[in-house]
Formats: structure tokens, sequence, C-alpha cells
């Protein structure tokens, strides 16, 4: 959580682009504009080479590409695909018209190519000044073997992380900012803006939070549904692993082995496989029905309704919940509940503690001493738990037929719904944005205000 | 009146362990139920998602067989191949991402090690798909969306972000005792040999943890392969085939088949998880017990 705190600069170095520039002769200086000028003056001429081909590369690269992505990013394109009859054929061709969606997103690449560039140029800069002074002063230039071999030691860190960075910024990073430019277009089937879009400002968010449009009541009471489940569903997890936990481990209870593999096998079954199946029970003619009826509980034609009614599709979907994330709760908090010492719970029993007081007292401030990091990011979870509930209600029952999400929709499925079903890029990417801040407050706040945090060592 | 006081005290106990033992008991069937159920299912010879029975009238082998030799609509052999690769090639990808970034964070003191946690966590509070889209785009833009290099796609997306799950890898690498590094570094090893002499040899629990979560990812993630494959049929993964069994049109035809793939898919993964659970337990408590 060090975002807030001011960076204290721990890796002191005297190589810097400002002593670079201002005490660095001028091989250094001339190392700004022609990178690993420095480096080949001073015996290190495959790097400098290396250094000067990864400039000649951008370069060429910016010139063939890379300013015709750029100055297409303010427009995002306006040249129209168009119907032309060609007479020669008899058919109509299209003419190649400009692809709003390929140019934000060259655009996007290329400025994350230029940032990395020149964080690039810093690092040439430095590296050649470094070179200035080691030869200056008579010391150790390494060779490029050298520094290769450096790879395997000192910095460890470059051979290890690179790969690792390259994809998480082109398969995540890159994404994300891609798909937050799109909140601030409007990219979506509305008046047909598929192929060219352009930039609206903050038009979205305001569409969202009127809330007299219809898409804006649907994201109030979605946003109020996704709270309310999040929140039910960490806690009643929560609890009731942490109960059948306590109860399992307790002293009188035999066969705990047993027990606990009766639980964990539901989770060895992967989770989309039983909420298909948990989907396909409850159905009204589903094994559930079929069972009650046959049990004589409900009439033969009747039929509960599990996700037809509002209310019962919303404590269905908790129920179920606690059904598949009870057990994980209870694999992870098992080996905690076995960290607490035991004396505590003598001595509260030599005092004379009943099992309430003992639990409220000691097992539950541990508890969430302990695991209030697990509870955050199961919260984050469940605010982001696509799954569950796409899988088992889809989101249904949809009671009004205007809006484009139903009573159990959370952000998250609406969000899939209205970009992959509907088509409405700009406002799936703006809940997107807005979840993520929801989540991003949420965290903070908890976590700073939590004992864990406040108080490391207490326990 | 102490005896009394005993007899009524170990009647308490007893009742209440009784009492236990039968919530327990009810408890286990609610949890077991579904699973014998869908078992059941594989092994029932009526056809049909609807039965007005619990129970299987009669019981046959046909819908296991069906799953393989009918290969007409959904052609699941294929799609077991399909994921069988991809959960390979992206398993040793995010294994090596995950491990070499845990070791550099828990390890080695560097400028980007603050940040690049920071940009984790918070990277981690967006919803995960909702730069599928863009993702797909991406894809696309690379030439990777279509026929046989779906594949490669998707093993892309499955390993792309490993790096950023490298906390419980972290937490274990956090507890191999530093001392033991020191000792290497005075007799001369680099931080390469320390990584892949010393520091795995001790971390089979979490490697194992690892491997298997990342294997398991592609068989059951739906959702990715569904936005990327598209109605590309002949690279379906395994979730989209027992997906796609229920939908309107398949599903009075293919019901009982999907529980039987289901029941083929978890029995491996069932097995790597209760496998996989004496090292959960391991790899939270770390390499070396005190």
């Amino acid at each position: 959580m060090g975002l807030f705190k001011k960076r204290i600069n721990d890796f002191p170095t005297p190589y810097t682009v400002s002593a670079a520039a201002t005490k660095g002769g001028p091989e250094t200086k001339l190392s700004m504009l022609v990178l690993g000028a420095g480096n080949i003056v001073h015996k290190q001429v495959i790097k400098g080479l290396l250094y000067l081909a990864a400039e000649v590369a951008y370069i060429v690269f910016m010139i063939t590409n890379g300013f015709h992505c750029l100055a297409m990013l303010p427009s995002l394109g306006w040249v129209e695909q168009e119907e032309v009859w060609n007479e020669a054929l008899q058919i109509y061709e299209y003419t190649k018209g400009d692809n709003s969606i390929l140019i934000l997103l060259y655009g996007v690449a290329t400025i994350l190519l230029t940032l990395f560039m020149v964080w690039f140029w810093r690092e040439c800069v430095k590296s050649a000044y470094a070179a200035e002074c080691l030869d200056k002063e008579g010391r150790h230039v390494n060779t490029f073997k050298e520094d290769l071999h450096t790879l395997l030691h000192e910095n460890i860190q470059r051979l290890l992380m690179t790969p690792s960075l390259i994809f998480i910024f082109g398969f995540t990073v890159l994404p994300l900012i891609f798909m937050i430019c799109m909140a601030f277009t409007n990219y979506s089937k509305i008046d047909n803006h598929l192929l060219l879009f352009e930039w609206v400002g903050l038009e979205n968010f305001r569409t969202l939070f009127d809330s007299s449009s219809i898409l804006g009541s649907t994201f109030w009471s979605v946003l109020g549904w996704t709270l309310i489940w999040a929140f039910f569903a960490t806690f009643t997890n929560y609890i009731f692993g942490m109960i059948l936990a306590i109860v399992i481990n307790r002293e009188g209870t035999r066969f705990k082995g047993f027990w606990r593999f009766c639980f964990v096998l539901s989770c060895a079954v992967p989770s989309f496989v039983s909420l298909l199946i948990m989907r396909t029970m409850l159905q009204p003619n589903g094994a559930v029905n079929v069972l009650l009826r046959s049990l004589g509980l409900i009439a033969s034609d009747a039929s509960l309704p599990f996700f037809t009614d509002p209310l019962w599709a919303r404590v269905t979907v908790i129920v179920i919940n606690i059904w598949v994330g009870v057990p994980y709760t209870l694999l992870q908090l098992t080996g905690v509940l076995q960290n607490i010492p035991g004396e505590l719970y003598e001595a509260a029993r030599v005092d004379g503690a009943n099992p309430v007081q003992i639990f409220m007292k000691i097992t539950l401030p541990y508890m969430l001493f302990i695991t209030t990091p697990y509870l955050i990011s199961t919260f984050t979870g469940n605010v982001n738990n696509f799954n569950i509930i796409y899988l088992l209600s889809g989101g249904d029952p949809v009671t009004d037929l205007a809006s484009t999400a139903g009573k159990t929709d959370l952000l998250v499925t609406w969000l899939y719904k209205l970009t992959i079903d509907k088509q409405y890029y700009n406002i799936g990417a703006v809940i997107g944005i807005l979840t993520f801040i929801i989540l991003a407050i949420g965290a903070l706040l908890t976590y700073r205000n939590s004992k864990s945090y406040k108080d490391e060592e207490a326990f | 009146m102490k005896e009394t006081r005993v007899a009524s005290a170990k009647r308490k106990r007893f009742i209440n362990n009784t009492i236990v033992h039968i919530v327990l008991a009810i408890l286990a069937v609610v949890w077991v139920f579904p699973i014998l159920w869908v078992v059941l299912t594989s092994f029932r010879a009526e056809k049909g998602s609807y039965v007005s029975t619990f129970f299987p009238k009669s019981y046959t082998l046909a819908n296991y067989a069906r799953l393989f030799t009918d290969t007409t609509i959904l052609n699941f052999p294929k799609m077991f191949g399909n994921t069988l690769f991809i959960a390979i090639c992206s398993c040793i990808l995010s294994t090596f991402y995950v491990l070499s970034v845990s070791y550099c964070l828990s390890r080695i003191k560097f400028k980007m090690r603050k940040p690049y946690m920071n940009m984790a966590m918070v990277l981690g509070l967006f919803p995960g798909f909702m730069s599928m889209v863009a993702v797909y785009f991406i894809l696309k833009a690379l030439g990777l969306s279509e026929g046989g290099l779906i594949r490669l796609a998707l093993i892309l997306c499955y390993s792309g972000g490993a790096g950023l799950g490298f906390q419980i890898a972290k937490g274990f690498f956090d507890t191999v005792p530093r001392a033991i590094d020191e000792a290497a570094l005075i007799d001369g090893c680099t931080r390469w040999q320390i990584f892949y002499k010393i520091t795995l040899p001790l971390s089979k629990p979490v490697i194992i943890y690892t491997v298997l979560t990342s294997f398991i990812g592609p068989w059951v993630d739906f959702i990715f392969a569904k936005v990327i494959c598209r109605a590309n049929a002949d690279y379906y993964t395994v979730a989209i085939g027992l997906w796609r069994m229920l939908e309107k049109e398949y599903i009075d035809s293919w019901y009982t088949c999907f529980a039987a793939g289901a029941v083929l898919i978890s029995i491996p993964i069932a097995a790597l998880f209760m496998f996989l659970q004496r090292f959960y337990v391991d790899g939270m408590s770390g390499a070396v017990k005190g």
C-alpha cells in the first residue's frame, strides 16, 4: 500500500541522466542523440551497436507506421466504408474505410512503445555515462560477455522478470488501457458506431450516472445488488466455513478425515461443472423439484421458483455460493485454527468462559486478525464473481424488459452482456472502470483500518 | 454428589457429540448429493434432461461410449486433445513465470520490486475479463484469431498474466532460510545457481502447487475460450463443449453425455486435487518446519 507514501530512493547510484548531462564528456552527450555512441567509444562495441540498432528500428517504425498511428489517434478516423456499384462485375464493392478500433489499438500500442523507448533512452544514457566514468578512472569496463554473465548473478531479476513482464504488458496492461480508452468513445451499437467512432469525453459516465435514463437506473440497482451479494457471499462463507472447521476440529468429533473428505470432494469437481449441474437440478422440472414432489412436500404439478422469482433467485445464488465456497474456506481456515495457541483456550476455560464467549473473544478476533487480507481478496473476488452468476442464473429473472440486466446480474455479468451480447463496448468499459474504483476504494479503506495493517506484531 | 455431576457431564458430552455428528452427516449428504447425482446420471439409460425419478431406472455405459464415438456434432475427443495440449503448454509457461517472478520478488532487492508488486495489486482489482474483448482485438491484429493459431492464442491468454499471481509462491520462498543463500554466495555460487540448485529443489510443494493450478486452468475456464474461439468448433476446449451440450438444441439428446463428460473431467482434477491438498497446506506453512 505504498502508493501514497513519498518514495525514498533505496538504490542510489552516481550514474544518473542529469549527471550525464552535466558532467558527461562529449561522447556521453552524443549518445543522448545517437544511442550507444558512448559505449562504442569506451570498449563496449557490441552493447553500443545493439543500442544503436534498437534506436534505428524505433525510428524506422515511427516513420513507416508510428507517426501515422499517432496522427490518427485524436480523430480515430473519418473515412466511411462505402458501397460502390461495380458496373463491370455487376456487384457492390466495399471501399476500405477507416477502422477506428484498429486505429485506437495501434495508437495505444505506439504510445506504450514510445514510453518504453523513453525509459530505454534513459538506460542507454546512464550506461554510456557509467562506461565513461569507469574508463576514465581506469577501472574495468565490462565486456559484452561479462555483461551477459551479470544476468546470471547481479542482474538476475532482468533475466527472470523480463519474459513475464513482456507478456503482462502485452496481454494485461495494453488491453486494459485500450479498454479504458473505449470508455471515452462512442464505440457501440447505438447509432451504429461499430466501425467508425470518436472521442466523446465523459458522455458515457454522464449517461450511466443519470438515474432517469434506463441505463442509469439499471446501473444503480445492479450496483446495489452487487454490493449486497458480495457482502453476503463473503461473510456467509466465512462464518459458515469457520463454524464447520471448528466443529470438525473439536475434540469430541470422530472421523475428522472423513468429514473433511466429504466437503472437499465438492471442490475437487471443477466449479463450472458443479454450477451447471446445480442449474439443471434447480430448473422447474429439475432433480430438486422432482425430489420434493415425490416426497410429497409440494404439489405434484408445482415447482419452487428458484430462478424465476427475483427474491428466490437472489437467495438461491447466495445459498449455492455457500455450497461452492465453504469447502475452500474450510481448507484455508483449518490450518489457521490449528495455529491458535492452546494456552489462550485453557486460560479462558479456567476463568469459566462458555463456548460462545471463547468464540467471540478468542477465536473470532484471532481469525479476523490473521485473515483480513484473505477476506479482502474474497470480497474483491465476489464482486468480480462472474462464473457463479453467469452459469447459475444467467442474471435471470429479467423483470423489466426495457433494461439490459436481470435481477441477479452483477456488474461483471452485466458488463459481459453489454459487451458481448449487446455490443455496447463503451458502456461496458465504463462499468469496468467503476467496478475498479469501487474495489480500489474499498480495499484501501478496509486494509488501512484493519488491525493487521496497523499493528503487525500484535499476535 | 460428585459422581452424579461427572455422569451428567458425560451424558451432556455424549448428547453434544451425537448432535454434532448428526448435523455433520446431514451437511455431508447435502454436499455430496449433487456429485452423486451427476455420477448416477452419467450411467442413466433413459435420455433427456428431465426425469421423474431420482435414481435411474436402468444403467448403461453407452453415454461414455457415445462421447468418444459420436463426433459429428460435438467432437469430444478432439476437444479433449485441444485442451490437453493447451493445458500442458500454458502450464510450462506459467510455472516458469510464476517461479521466476516470485523468486526475484522474494530474494532480490531491486528498484522495480515495490512498483511491480503495487502494479500487480492494482491490476488484480480490475474485472478479469474486462480486457477480454481487447485481448481478442490484439490477437486478431497479430493474426492469431483464425485456424490452428487459436491454440497458440489460448496458450498466450492463459499464461500471459501468470506473472501477476506470485503471492503464494513468493510467500513460500520467503520461508526458505536466507542463511542457505548466504552460505552459497560465500562458496561462490551465482544467483542463478542458487535459484535452480538450492531454492527450487527445496520448493517442491509450491512447484507442484503451481504446476497443478496452471494445468487445471484451461480445463475449467470457458469464458476466454468462448470469446476467442467464437465459431471455430475445431478448436473448442472441453469446457465449451460441455457448455454447448446444455444448450437448448442439444440438451435433450446430450444431457446424459454431459454428465459423463463432467465425470471424466472431474476424475483427473479430483485426483490432482486430493494429491495437491497435502501440498496446499504445506505450501501455506513453509519449507522448513519450526
